[in-house]
């Protein structure tokens, strides 16, 4: 099979983007923000993107998730092009393969941290019984099994954002995309998190894609990923 | 299509209640307004046609629903024709054409005719006159019936509106006469005395049987009862110039069975409806106003409704982001603005419902003295299942308007955008 970028080329990588271009339309302003990404993503490794701001991380990180979509280029998932399905199956496969985490948790405060997780497995379709028992053992994963029944808005931040964690991990993701997760943090908290992270990578083979402007987690990770003005300049 | 994947989608019902216990206070207060739109629709339809039905009953107890009179040379008055449905109806051209003979000129003949007729209950002949009642301090001018009692009670509810004395008494005694109760309160007279009529062939002595009071005040006030013959002795006419009362099952369809009589009696027939037509318009306007009028109400609340689930539309823009992002698509977050509203509007119709039965109930027992064009001692209601089914119909309307806007808005959020924008 030649690669004709038709529909599936064949590929080990679970995520593939190739030549990633996009840009923003203000008026009669056109400003390029990617100009040609290109990237793989294997399974169980933790990925760093750095760059200095205004770079196109976080852009990038939504093309990838299925977010947002590319003025150009393709993404493979499980070497399918996933770039140009239509709403309906990108959403579907933000609900099976892809997990996020932000900077912000942007959780549901009339909910509890356990219906919070419970969110993308009630989506997926698992009755709510399941649902639960999964949420609280991602929960418990994430060192707050005790405390599944609080409200959003009575964890602390960081405990907030590892309950973000737990929901985006709850469905067993192929990937998860971290848009500096830990930026809102203090570093101790920011180390909680991060090994967290590191730990789900290694025992449950997840990839991890994680945007930081913290170059000592950076240096933890399998690979790391330099950007500027819009393209990669090392990946390591 | 959409509907069923709303009704199936229990995940989006689950959000959109926790949103509404999340927002108590301005939910009450959306529900607050749907409540009092519905209750006060019910209660102002219940009263207007309350006493639009009281009045109907009144009416058709008293002068019946249909009254054959005149005899008339009919110069194109009636017009016949059939439709398709094979059925003919009749309808009045114009009747300013005829050339009218007082009265009828031949009752037996008549009476045979209109017993021909379908849904006929009773024929009950009248003769009307003019003149004055002597009670002896006072006299006052009456227009007075003469009937025949049976006859005349299978016509009209004459019988239930006795307040003082009896029937039989004045059925046994031809020389008795039945009062109206505000003719006998100008005239201070009371059961048992005796008065004169004048202005006839000559005066004669009647007495007082008992009162009636029909609650239409112009016959309270104006009409008195005797019997048949003695009208006839008093007018000097021995048989002719009398009208015809005639009872009829469905009192609906009174207009279609009055032309019809007139198409072949030759007679002018005139139905309640047509009699009664300024009244029964000023009914209608009246319950079709307060209609709109308390609509306006439920539009507010509609708008109420509208501005609190915008708000939260874009309070919520944070979560519908990342809903989506975990896998929502954008008519489940549409869903779940739906469903809020569906939740104020079905809490709302049934605290609505139930609020415009008790106030309804309440209004029925509130003493209230009317003595206008009819005399009631309490506010007269009438309930009826089309006024809740009206009232939740336009709050219906006016609550999906007003939540499917701004979930239509919730339904298109961009998540990159949201997501980007907030930190
Ligand atoms: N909606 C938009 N319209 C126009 N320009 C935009 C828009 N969103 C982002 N940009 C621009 O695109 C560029 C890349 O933004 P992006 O958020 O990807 O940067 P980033 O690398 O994540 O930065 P940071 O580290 O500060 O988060 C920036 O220069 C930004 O100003
Ligand atoms: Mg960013």
């Amino acid at each position: 099979m030649t690669s004709s970028l038709g529909s599936e080329i064949p590929s080990k990588s679970l995520l593939e983007a190739f030549d990633l271009r996009h840009s923003f339309v203000e008026g009669d302003l056109t400003t390029e923000v990617l100009s040609g990404v290109s990237l793989k993503v294997e399974p169980g490794e933790i990925t760093a993107v750095v760059g200095p701001s205004g770079c196109g991380k976080s852009t990038l990180l939504y093309l990838l998730g299925l977010l947002d979509r590319p003025d150009q280029g393709n993404i493979f998932l499980r070497g399918k092009e996933v770039s140009g399905c239509d709403d309906k199956t990108r959403t579907t496969l933000r609900n099976q393969e892809i997990g996020f985490i932000f900077q912000f948790h942007f959780l549901i405060k009339e909910l509890s941290a356990l219906e919070n997780v419970a969110l993308p497995l009630r989506k997926a379709g698992n009755s709510i019984l399941e649902s639960r028992k999964k949420a609280q053992a991602s929960l418990t994963k994430l060192g707050l099994g005790d405390k599944s029944h609080r409200f959003a808005n009575k964890l602390s931040g960081g405990e907030q954002q590892r309950v973000a964690i737990a929901r985006a991990i709850v469905n067993s993701p192929s990937i998860v995309l971290a848009d500096e997760p830990t930026g809102n943090l203090d570093s101790e908290n920011s180390n909680k998190v991060f090994n967290l992270l590191s730990k789900l990578a290694t025992d449950e083979n997840l990839s991890i894609l994680l945007v930081t402007h913290n170059n000592e987690l950076a240096m933890k990770c399998n690979r790391v990923i330099e950007m500027r003005d819009g393209v990669i300049t090392n990946s390591l | 299509m959409a509907i069923v994947r709303l009704i199936v989608n229990r995940l989006s019902l689950e959000l959109a209640f926790r949103y509404v216990l999340g927002r108590r206070r301005a939910m009450a207060m959306s529900l607050l307004g749907i409540t009092f739109g519905i209750a006060f629709f019910v209660v102002t339809q219940a009263q207007t046609s309350g006493f639009e039905a009281f009045f109907i009953r009144t009416i058709l107890g008293t002068n019946g629903a249909i009254k054959v009179s005149d005899r008339f040379q009919d110069m194109d008055g009636t017009v016949s024709r059939t439709d398709q449905d094979g059925r003919t109806r009749f309808s009045f051209r114009s009747r300013e054409e005829s050339r009218y003979t007082e009265g009828i000129e031949t009752p037996h003949l008549l009476r045979k005719a209109l017993s021909q007729f379908n849904g006929i209950t009773g024929i009950s002949e009248i003769l009307e006159g003019n003149a004055i009642l002597d009670g002896g301090s006072r006299s006052y001018a009456i227009s007075f019936h003469g009937i025949r009692t049976n006859d005349h009670i299978s016509v009209s509810d004459l019988g239930n509106q006795i307040i003082i004395g009896d029937l039989s008494s004045f059925e046994s005694d031809k020389m008795s006469v039945l009062i109206g109760s505000r003719i006998a309160q100008r005239l201070m007279i009371s059961q048992g005395d005796r008065v004169t009529l004048k202005g006839g062939t000559g005066n004669i002595q009647l007495r007082v049987a008992g009162m009636f009071e029909s609650g239409v005040s112009q016959i309270d006030k104006n009409r008195i009862y005797l019997h048949l013959a003695k009208a006839r002795e008093f007018k000097g006419e021995r048989f002719s110039g009398s009208i015809f009362q005639v009872g009829i099952q469905n009192p609906n369809v009174a207009p279609q069975i009055a032309a019809q009589m007139q198409e072949t009696l030759g007679h002018r027939v005139v139905s309640w409806q047509e009699r009664e037509k300024v009244w029964l318009d000023v009914f209608k306007a009246l319950r079709v106003s307060s209609a709109i009028t308390v609509s306006s109400i439920l539009l507010l609340s509609g708008l109420g409704i509208f501005n609190v689930f915008a708000i939260m539309v874009i309070e919520k823009t944070r979560d519908i982001a990342i809903l989506r992002s975990m896998g929502f698509s954008g008519s489940d977050a549409s869903s779940v603005f739906l469903w809020q509203g569906i939740i104020v509007l079905i809490f709302g119709i049934i605290a609505g419902t139930l609020l415009g039965i008790l106030a309804t109930f309440t209004i029925s027992q509130i003493p209230l003295r009317i003595r206008g064009i009819f005399s009631t001692d309490s506010f007269v209601v009438n309930w009826d299942i089309t006024h809740y089914f009206w009232a939740i119909l336009i709050a219906t309307i006016f609550v999906s308007i007003a939540s499917w806007i701004p979930a239509r808005r919730a339904g298109k959020i961009e998540p990159a955008k949201i997501i980007r924008e907030t930190l």
